[in-house]
């Protein structure tokens, strides 16, 4: 019994020694606090992975530089797991407990709409990392997104038709979250290119052949192209069938499915589809005149050469999101001043990120236009930018 | 005409592939009453060791041969670590004993491999075989006729083989089988590593069209069970009609209602095939006595 408790007086000491030299030198150091709320493990873990290992990375680096305005920072990330309760219990605990300055993160739309009731009533700068329209539409005061929106894909894609003078096509999309959403979003904008969408068919996400969907695409007179709004493993097989059917018509597909992945999962049946993708996906081919190329070059070295993985478009937006976030911070003069520092993000104007070239505006918290995509189109295995695809 | 043909030879595709994955369920089934959720889970064992062996190096006929056999030792030893220590159970309570396995082989293969969709390259290429205006992949008809080749091997097996008579005696009554000197654990067991490799083969076998990751086992499994529910669960041949039967449904309504709808329709004629025939198309009547 008394050996028992002088153990634990040992360990109580010891803890207290280790504490107090682990808490010295943040005592010593005035230090900022950005949290966030990611996604790292679930169903959305291939987009919350690489944000929080973006984000690590540059914290890592801002503070080897000395940090912001000459404070460090402290990254704190949460991980959701995709789940909206959870994010909302961590995005209090983040602005009760944690006390952050700023908040980047919400790796989904789900994630990001339960947490803006916290960081709005706080007033907590929040810039999200998903790619919901709702997100910024209408404008939320706190509230700030990087990636592109669906929208934005659909727009891009039928300026292209448009230039091919292409104007019945036929629209087949899976019936997950993603291609639902590009969906509704193609269906919307389509007027605005005098494209009629003459015929719909979807498919499910587990679905492992298309071809009865593809026949009666197929057997319909008068579809000039056809487009597929889906992600995953879906695009992929309904490629194949697209070829397997020896249909004519120019096929394209979505930014959801601009992988390497999708090019080796479809094979040579790949060859000829057309998609909008992010300049990051293609940082190698851009030319250099292309004012992000030295950017999207630059995280793509550092993010491949750190993490022995292939980059992604969802690790880039976490890294304008901070990026933006420092820029904002060095002009408003660090982070003491919230209300400054949003103002300062707002007043983002003409950063050049993974993403695109930010131009944000009291009337736009995304800032970005249809420049930030790049048509493609997929010539044996590999990529070629469309040219003339630049607005 | 082009278009029926074409539908047609979609619900063969997928038939096939549902057909092998519901071949799996059969002999699990025919020992112990036990439908096995973790079967999709073989499948995708099957599919994704082939694929990561032969990123390996490994030449593809041979990692598709040890594929097989780690579906096997997997098969096994959920026989023997889960299964086995819960004799005695109801059947019931086994079954959800598959369905935790199931989960957790999804759980580590996430681990062991990753998140991504691969692919296979397809037996004899990727060039469509046309006829009558409609176009049919080659490994379409691989996978009809892997399909086929295990349903003779397996009534063969059951119906001609005193070991085979020995896994339907066990099913029947496993305390007459003991007393009739049937080594009814080596029996199960043994159950278990057959429909793991039946697994892994049809896993391999469907690769090339339907690709393959960690979660892929999920809905293969409920296409599958479904599958077997129709054609008389327990019995090989109604597990290939039943197969074949709802991936032709599947397409039929895809093409001619809407695709929006074949999957509820495809479950409504089961259901109506249930009511009708609650032991599905070839199975046997049983008697339970209480």
């Amino acid at each position: 019994m008394t050996s028992c408790s002088h153990f634990s007086v040992k360990r109580v000491a010891a803890a207290a020694v280790v504490l107090v030299m682990v808490g010295a030198p943040s005592i010593a150091l005035a230090q900022i606090k950005i949290g966030s709320s990611l996604s790292v493990t679930g169903p959305a873990s291939f987009l919350g992975d690489p944000e929080k290992k973006t984000l690590e990375m540059y914290v890592d680096e801002i503070n080897k530089k000395g940090g912001i305005n000459g404070q460090k920072v402290e990254l704190i990330v949460y991980d959701d797991g995709g789940d909206a309760n959870a994010a909302r219990t961590f995005a209090t605990r983040l602005v009760e407990d944690d006390k952050v300055a700023a908040v980047i993160g919400g790796t989904t739309t789900g994630t990001t709409m339960a947490m803006i009731p916290v960081f709005e009533e706080a007033q907590v700068p929040f810039i999200s990392l998903a790619g919901g329209i709702p997100i910024v539409e209408p404008v939320k005061k706190w509230v700030f997104k990087t990636p592109h929106t669906d929208k934005m894909a659909c727009e891009k894609i039928f300026a292209d038709l448009q230039k091919r003078k292409l104007t019945n096509i036929a629209l087949i999309s899976g019936t997950d979250a993603f291609g639902k959403s590009m969906h509704d979003q193609c269906v919307k904008v389509a007027s605005k290119y005098g494209i009629t969408i003459a015929h719909e068919e979807t498919y499910g996400p587990g679905d492992t052949d298309m071809t009865p969907q593809l026949t009666n695409i197929k057997s319909k007179p008068g579809i000039q192209a056809v487009l597929n709004t889906g992600f995953g493993q879906g695009p992929a097989i309904v490629t194949r069938n697209y070829r397997q059917l020896a249909i004519p018509q120019p096929f394209y597909q979505s930014h959801g499915v601009a992988s390497k992945q999708y090019v080796q999962l479809a094979g040579d049946a790949a060859n000829g589809v057309r998609l909008p993708a992010a300049a990051l996906l293609v940082a190698e081919k851009l030319p250099d005149t292309d004012k992000q190329k030295p950017v999207v070059t630059g995280y793509m070295k550092a993010y491949e050469g750190k993490t022995r993985q292939d980059v992604s478009t969802f690790g880039g937006h976490a890294y304008d999101a901070l990026m933006i976030l420092t820029e904002a911070a060095n002009r408003a003069g660090g982070f003491k001043d919230k209300a400054k520092l949003r103002d300062e993000i707002e007043k983002t104007k003409g950063f050049v990120g993974t993403g695109g070239v930010v131009n944000m505006s009291p009337t736009d918290h995304m800032g970005l236009d249809q420049s930030a995509f790049r048509m493609l189109e997929i010539k044996n295995g590999d990529w070629v930018l469309v040219p003339d695809s630049g607005s | 005409m082009a278009d029926f043909l074409q539908f047609a030879f979609s619900g063969l595709t997928v038939g096939a592939v549902y057909a092998l994955v519901a071949l799996g369920f059969t002999l699990i089934y025919n020992a112990s009453d036990v439908i096995n959720f973790a079967q999709g889970e073989f499948v995708m064992i099957g599919g994704l060791s082939t694929v990561f062996l032969a990123a390996a190096g490994i030449p593809l006929p041979l990692a598709a041969l040890l594929a097989v056999v780690i579906a096997t030792a997997v098969g096994l030893a959920l026989y023997r670590f889960a299964i086995e220590p819960a004799r005695g159970a109801s059947a019931v309570s086994l079954i959800m004993i598959t369905i935790g396995a199931s989960i957790f082989l999804r759980g580590a293969a996430q681990v062991i491999f990753d998140k991504r969709y691969h692919s296979l390259p397809p037996l004899f290429g990727d060039t469509p075989i046309r006829f009558g205006g409609a176009a049919i992949l080659p490994q379409s008809l691989v996978v009809l006729a892997g399909a086929l080749v295990i349903v003779v091997l397996l009534w063969t097996f059951i119906e001609r083989t005193l070991f085979g008579k020995a896994v339907l005696a066990t099913a029947a009554n496993k305390l007459a089988a003991r007393l009739v000197g049937i080594d009814t654990r080596r029996t199960v067991g043994f159950s278990f590593a057959v429909s793991a490799a039946i697994g892994a083969i049809a896993g391999i076998l469907i690769t090339p069209i339907t690709l393959t990751s960690y979660n892929i086992g999920t809905l293969l499994a409920l296409k599958g069970f479904a599958a077997a529910m129709l054609g008389g669960i327990g019995s090989a041949p109604g597990a290939v009609i039943g197969g074949l039967l709802l991936g032709l449904l599947e397409a039929f309504a895809a093409g001619y209602l809407s695709s929006q709808y074949k999957d509820a329709v495809a479950f409504i004629v089961i259901l109506v095939v249930l009511f009708a025939r609650p032991q599905g198309l070839l199975g046997r009547a049983t008697v339970e006595r209480v």
